[in-house]
């Protein structure tokens, strides 16, 4: 390396670092990559919300489906519940699990707000959200159709996380689901 | 003594208020259950509030860890069953020492692998140094070996 090469060095690691540094700005070290992705649901037998009788892992296969975890003390829960029910009226399915709530307020919530999903699994104990490795609701599981959860999204599902990241995913397992 | 003795035990109290209010205590069959409690505690990390190992975090997640971690020892599973059962579910993330393998490799030999380079980095610029020095003499010719000799002499006499 010439004499006059070696006078850049300096600006040359000063750039590097920059680039590292500016890419660090748009990464989102809270966003972790489930841990299940690509395992079946983890085996739970938990009551129905609102309903006598109880719940496993074979009544959410069957079909694609979006597993939301929700509770009524989750403030950003309440943001992304319209939306939720506008993709429960565009007939995607939508299973809600109840993490970690009282089944009287989740019943007034689903009455005062409107019930986007087709069932709720009552996880009072939060025993089910700690076997998805469930750490802040809301978080929504996409599980295809044998019940192999294919993608988490954590945070508040709206229209650009739907359009950009779940709804490609979505169809593309639909599509895969029918011709099986 | 006995000046201090009254406001330190009323800064102990204020101190161990809020603890004891923020962490849950657990009654152990064994005392070295208890060891092993605390020392898992503070090797596992808060999935929501990342920079905390769930000894010292409150938040619901870390309480229903460290109920799980409780009801497994209780159950006698050994540390490595723990944290294989927590990996399962939350990743390595939520070890503070992640096994090594995967995506973890890196992280436990860039600090070798840094100290290599930063000793390869020593040795070159000291071995460049020596040898240009070497040479920066050797290359004078008889004339300026002379000159620079009576330039030394001269400042000699000056001082």
């Amino acid at each position: 390396m010439g004499p006059r090469l070696k006078l850049f060095l300096p600006l040359i690691l000063f750039a590097m670092l920059a680039i590292t540094l500016f890419q660090g700005l748009s990464l989102d070290p809270t966003e972790m990559p489930s841990a299940l992705i690509d395992r079946p649901l983890p085996a739970f037998n938990l009551p129905r919300l609102g309903q006598p009788g109880s719940l496993s892992e074979q009544d959410v296969e069957g079909q694609v489906s979006l597993l939301n975890v929700w509770a009524t003390w989750c403030v950003a829960c309440r943001v992304e519940h319209p939306y939720l029910r506008q993709l429960s009226d565009q007939g995607v399915r939508l299973i809600g699990l109840n993490y970690k709530d009282n089944d009287a307020d989740a019943e007034r919530w689903l009455e005062e707000l409107g019930n986007p999903y087709q069932f709720n699994i009552a996880d009072n104990e939060g025993t089910l959200g700690l076997d998805l490795g469930v750490y802040g609701a809301p978080e929504t599981y996409l599980v295809d159709g044998v019940g192999v959860i294919r993608y988490r999204h954590v945070g508040v599902v709206d229209e650009r996380v739907w359009k950009t990241i779940l709804e490609p995913l979505y169809q593309e397992l639909t599509v895969e689901d029918k011709t099986q | 003594m006995k000046s201090i003795a009254l406001p330190l035990a009323a800064l102990l109290m204020l101190v161990a208020g809020p603890g004891l209010a923020l962490i849950e205590t657990y009654n152990f069959s064994d005392p070295t259950l208890e060891v092993r409690y605390q020392n898992l505690t503070e090797e596992l990390r808060c999935p929501k509030c990342q920079n905390q190992n769930i000894a010292d975090s409150n938040a619901p997640i870390a309480q229903d860890l460290r109920r799980l971690l409780h009801q497994q020892l209780e159950e006698g599973a050994t540390n490595d069953e723990i944290l294989d059962h927590m990996v399962a579910r939350y990743g390595e993330f939520v070890r503070y020492r992640p096994s090594f393998g995967g995506a973890s490799v890196l992280l436990w030999l860039a600090p070798a692998l840094l100290l290599l380079a930063a000793v390869g980095v020593l040795v070159i610029t000291l071995r460049s140094k020596s040898t240009s020095t070497a040479v920066g003499i050797a290359s004078l010719s008889a004339e300026e070996q002379a000159q620079l000799k009576s330039l030394v002499n001269k400042a000699e006499q000056d001082s």
